[in-house]
């Protein structure tokens, strides 16, 4: 476990030593690495390429729902069932960030407390940072570097999601959407964006004696969105689950399996993995160029905004020759 | 490569060890702590020492809080302190809170305990002490 070949502790280590530790999965250099990834230093970038070469290995997993519908309780079962069949397992929690104060409360780990101290278990928390989407921006490094780091497992719990946080859609394989019960007035709760992306959706504290109800309607409205059915190989399964006894997450785990299988028998593994590297070639691409507007604000763009002002030229050419101009640079 | 977010927000995991049963003076330094524009990992009540250093190695967290207001602080805090030297965390600055009597403030202090904050500490206080805390120690 040893592997930090330096002292972490006593000097700044370069992120490209640490590519090595996180590969043998020493918890202080894959938290670390996180940490720089989600601070947006370039100097972390050569690591994380590095580390990239090494993934596709891991199964990811998103889990998403309104607030409060039990997603930490679950991914704490969730992963003492998958440590029972020997897989290790990594979770990234995103909590929303403040958007006053820029700061957050993460307070995904007060349920996730079971496997505390199995080193084949690593749960990190993370703020959204102004990202929209349910995740935050430094989601995906995350969990590329989880999955380089040779965890068989990657769960992401979004933050609590209205309908139109569905990012994780384009960041995991597998999609499950919990809803609880006694949430909303009724179903309305699960809220329309949301029914669309399940690949299964859970009801969870199911001990709860309005849960039925839950249950009953979530069905029927499946089965009511004919379309919704019939585009896909895999029928969406409704699954019930509660924290007593862990009831029903055996099951869900093995649906979960049983969902990747068929990814793969379909092929459409191949689109999905496609479409989280295309999300994250256009979002860091999108980053890239934010920041790059930003660096140039009071220079090249103020002198462009002032030859619109003066009616020399209209904004959109101005856009394009201010892209144009970033191009000539790079 | 630039982007617009290229900034380091202090990581604070704060937790409560021990039996004591409500956690309303931690929630108060917790929401104090986020308005400082800090990320603040709360963990919950009744946590073990190793729960805690465990969960603070995978948040890297820059500053560990720990509250205690049972009594069992000079069993707990070695403890901690001996746990995050096993991990190689002791870089982490352990900060201490809670109810806790001046003798034992010194011996703790003496043991490696950063700074202890007792129970009737303005929040705001809090808060300043830790950025201290932080921007005092070496780049990491
Ligand atoms: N009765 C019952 N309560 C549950 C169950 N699962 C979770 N809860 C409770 O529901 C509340 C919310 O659970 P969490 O797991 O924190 O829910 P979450 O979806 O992660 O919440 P956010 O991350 O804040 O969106 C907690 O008080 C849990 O104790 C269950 O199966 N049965
Ligand atoms: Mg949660």
């Amino acid at each position: 476990m040893l592997f930090v070949i330096k002292d972490i502790r006593t000097i700044v280590i370069p992120s490209t030593e640490l590519v090595e530790p996180v590969l043998a999965r020493n918890p202080r250099a894959i938290a670390r690495l996180i940490t720089r990834a989600e601070s947006g230093d370039a100097e972390c970038r050569p690591a994380l390429e590095a580390l990239y070469a090494h993934t596709g290995r891991a199964q990811v997993v998103g889990m998403t729902g309104v607030a409060g519908s039990g997603k930490s309780t679950l991914l704490d079962m969730l992963t003492v069932a998958a440590r029972k069949t020997g897989r290790t397992v990594a979770v990234v929690a995103v909590d929303p960030s403040s958007p006053y104060s820029g700061g957050s409360i993460l307070g995904d780990r007060i349920r996730m407390n079971q496997l505390s101290g199995d080193p084949d278990v690593f749960i990190r928390s993370m703020a959204t940072r102004g990202a929209l989407g349910g995740l935050a921006r430094a989601t995906h490094d995350a969990v590329d570097l989880l999955d380089a780091a040779g965890f068989d497992m990657v769960f992401i719990e979004t933050v609590g999601v209205g309908q139109d946080e569905v990012d994780v859609v384009r960041a995991a394989h597998t999609i499950i959407v919990v809803s609880a019960p006694g949430l909303g007035d009724d179903i309305q709760a699960i809220k329309a964006g949301l029914l669309e992306i399940a690949d299964v959706h859970v009801v969870s504290k199911c001990d709860r004696s309005d849960a039925a109800k839950t249950i009953k309607e979530l069905r029927s409205m499946l089965t009511l969105d004919v379309d919704l059915n019939r585009k896909r190989a895999w029928p969406i399964p409704v699954l019930a689950t509660s924290s007593e006894e862990a009831q029903g997450v055996q099951e869900l785990l093995e649906t979960i399996d049983r969902h990747r299988e068929s990814l793969e028998t379909t092929g459409e593994i191949v689109q999905r993995r496609r479409s989280i590297a295309e999300t994250r070639v256009l979002q860091t691409a999108e980053a890239f160029l934010r920041g790059e507007f930003a660096k140039h604000r009071d220079g090249r763009v103020s002198a462009l905004v002032e030859r619109v002002m003066a009616r020399e030229i209209d904004p959109h050419g101005a856009a394009q020759e201010l892209i144009a101009g970033l191009q000539t640079e790079n | 490569m630039e982007t617009t977010e290229a900034k380091n927000i202090i990581r604070v995991l704060i937790a409560k060890v021990g039996l004591d049963g409500h956690d309303r003076g931690v929630k108060i330094v917790a929401r104090c702590l986020r308005d400082a524009g800090m990320d603040v990992i709360y963990t919950g009540l009744h946590r073990t020492p190793e729960e805690v250093v465990h969960a603070a190695v995978q948040e890297d967290v820059d500053v560990l809080g720990v509250s205690i207001l049972s009594g069992a602080h000079m069993t707990i805090f070695p403890k901690i302190i001996e746990l995050l030297r096993q991990n190689q965390a002791d870089d982490i600055i352990l900060v201490g809170g809670g109810v806790i009597p001046d003798d034992d403030v010194a011996e703790l202090r003496k043991l490696g305990v950063a700074e202890i904050l007792l129970q009737d500490t303005p929040p705001q206080t809090v808060a300043d002490t830790i950025r201290d805390l932080v921007t005092q120690r070496a780049p990491r």
